[in-house]
């Protein structure tokens, strides 16, 4: 229990994903202007990589492994090469299904969500999150932290960015620095707030 | 068809003036994770600029075919199939550099720049179009990521390409390597420098203040 928790910690703050690994940097600049937004975010992103990254790691020990046909009298079949076309369908699918399941139960949140539920699909944290769960060969409920993890460390970090950049409107900054490139400076800053983090975990 | 001047325009305005990273916002997730090397950072951009231009390609010879309503999908399945080719044949080629990369170039995948492309220009133009704007937008991205990435290693390391260039203190040398351009927070503030230096070059691209600081009138001053 304590290992998971710990798993749990190190996804979220001393690996986070976009601003130690670079993950879901798209969506962490686009939709970081209103705090509003930014809290939906990371909800839907700690929701959708928790269901997916558990999810696919089923499929993969179960279907794609090597050796996982052994049963069938085909112990050499490697299909290790296609995880991507099935980690891809099974987050498409997910997005799809919690998309219906909102529309249909929660319109409210619907509404509020709106362009950027289906964008997920295409949003690298959350194939990250499964492509690093079988890179470093995490279990069931290991993948579960993991998974729930660094939604949570995503959904701090972009609500973090938002509350600044709302602030950040009113200031008188040079006007290259204007908009994106002061963002990037203030993601920068973040990401040297989070490396103490990875001293922490290391110490 | 474009007339020629058409293909050099569409060809070149990527680079600087439209560029896929610095205006657009695609695709910076690898730009920043790959590049604290210079072969990395340039295995990566001709992956994505080789994916890009043929994903271009097909979905653009397919366009007419495609149903709008699986258009993503479908797109996301050729742009997958591209990916997973170019990642064997580096870790058959180049395997160092592939186990160095590691997941990044799967992610090229869910890169917002190929979807970007295919999805705003292949979809709706004839295939050499699209593959030369493809090209561009690959090159355009291919130039940020060798700026970065040989910065970050020049400073970082005192090397281009691992070949020493600057002699470090513990080889007896003079430089002392800043070991924080290795690190995540370096490629933020690089980036960043970056949107500037062109911004400030190109006055067009700055972005309108959301909100006008009040004129300070001469008599309370």
């Amino acid at each position: 229990m304590n290992d998971l928790f710990a798993l749990f910690l190190r996804a979220a703050f001393a690996e986070n994903m976009p601003l130690t690994l670079f993950l879901g940097l798209c969506t962490f600049l686009a939709l970081s202007r209103r705090p509003g937004t930014a809290v939906g975010l990371g909800i839907a992103v700690t929701a959708v990589l928790a269901i997916t990254v558990p999810l696919n790691r089923i499929i993969y020990v179960a279907v794609l492994a090597p050796g996982a046909w052994a049963w069938a009298g085909m112990p050499d079949l490697d299909l290790s090469y296609l995880s991507l076309i099935a980690f891809i369908g099974v987050i498409a699918a997910t997005v799809q299904l919690t998309e219906m399941v909102l529309d249909r139960f929660f319109p409210a949140i619907y509404a509020a969500f709106g362009v950027f539920l289906p964008l997920l699909t295409v949003q690298c944290a959350i194939l990250g999150g499964s492509l690093f769960m079988v890179e470093r060969d995490y279990g069931l409920a290991e993948s579960v932290a993991f998974g729930l993890g660094s939604g949570a460390g995503f959904a701090v970090a972009v609500i973090m960015l938002s509350g600044i950049r709302a602030r950040l409107a009113y200031a008188d900054l040079p006007d290259g620095l204007r908009g994106l490139g002061m963002t990037f400076v203030l993601a920068g800053m973040m990401s040297l707030g989070f490396s103490a983090f990875a001293q922490m975990v290391a110490s | 068809m474009a007339i020629p001047g058409g293909f050099w325009s569409t060809l070149s305005s990527p680079l600087v003036r439209q560029n896929p990273v610095t205006l657009q916002i695609l695709g910076i997730c690898s730009a920043l994770a790959v590049t604290t090397s210079l072969d990395t950072a340039l295995t990566m951009a001709a992956s994505l600029t080789v994916v890009l231009v043929m994903s271009a390609g097909v979905v653009s010879v397919i366009r007419r075919h495609i149903p709008s309503t699986i258009r993503l999908i479908v797109q996301i399945i050729i742009v997958a199939s591209l990916v997973i080719v170019i990642d064997q044949f580096l870790q058959a080629y180049f395997y160092d550099i592939s186990k160095r990369l590691s997941v990044f170039v799967s992610l090229i995948t869910t890169n917002c720049l190929v979807l970007g492309r295919t999805e705003s220009f292949a979809r709706s133009n004839p295939p050499l179009p699209s593959m030369i704007d493809a090209l561009g937008n690959g090159l355009g991205y291919s130039l940020v990521l060798v700026v970065i990435g040989a910065v970050r290693e020049l400073f970082g390391m005192g090397s281009l390409f691992g070949y020493p260039v600057l002699p470090t203190v513990d080889q007896g040398g003079w430089f002392t390597p800043l070991n924080l351009m290795l690190l995540a927070p370096s490629a933020f503030f690089l980036l960043g420098g970056l949107v500037w230096a062109i911004r400030s070059l190109r006055p067009e691209q700055v972005e309108a203040p959301e909100f006008e600081a009040p004129a300070v009138s001469e008599e309370r001053a």
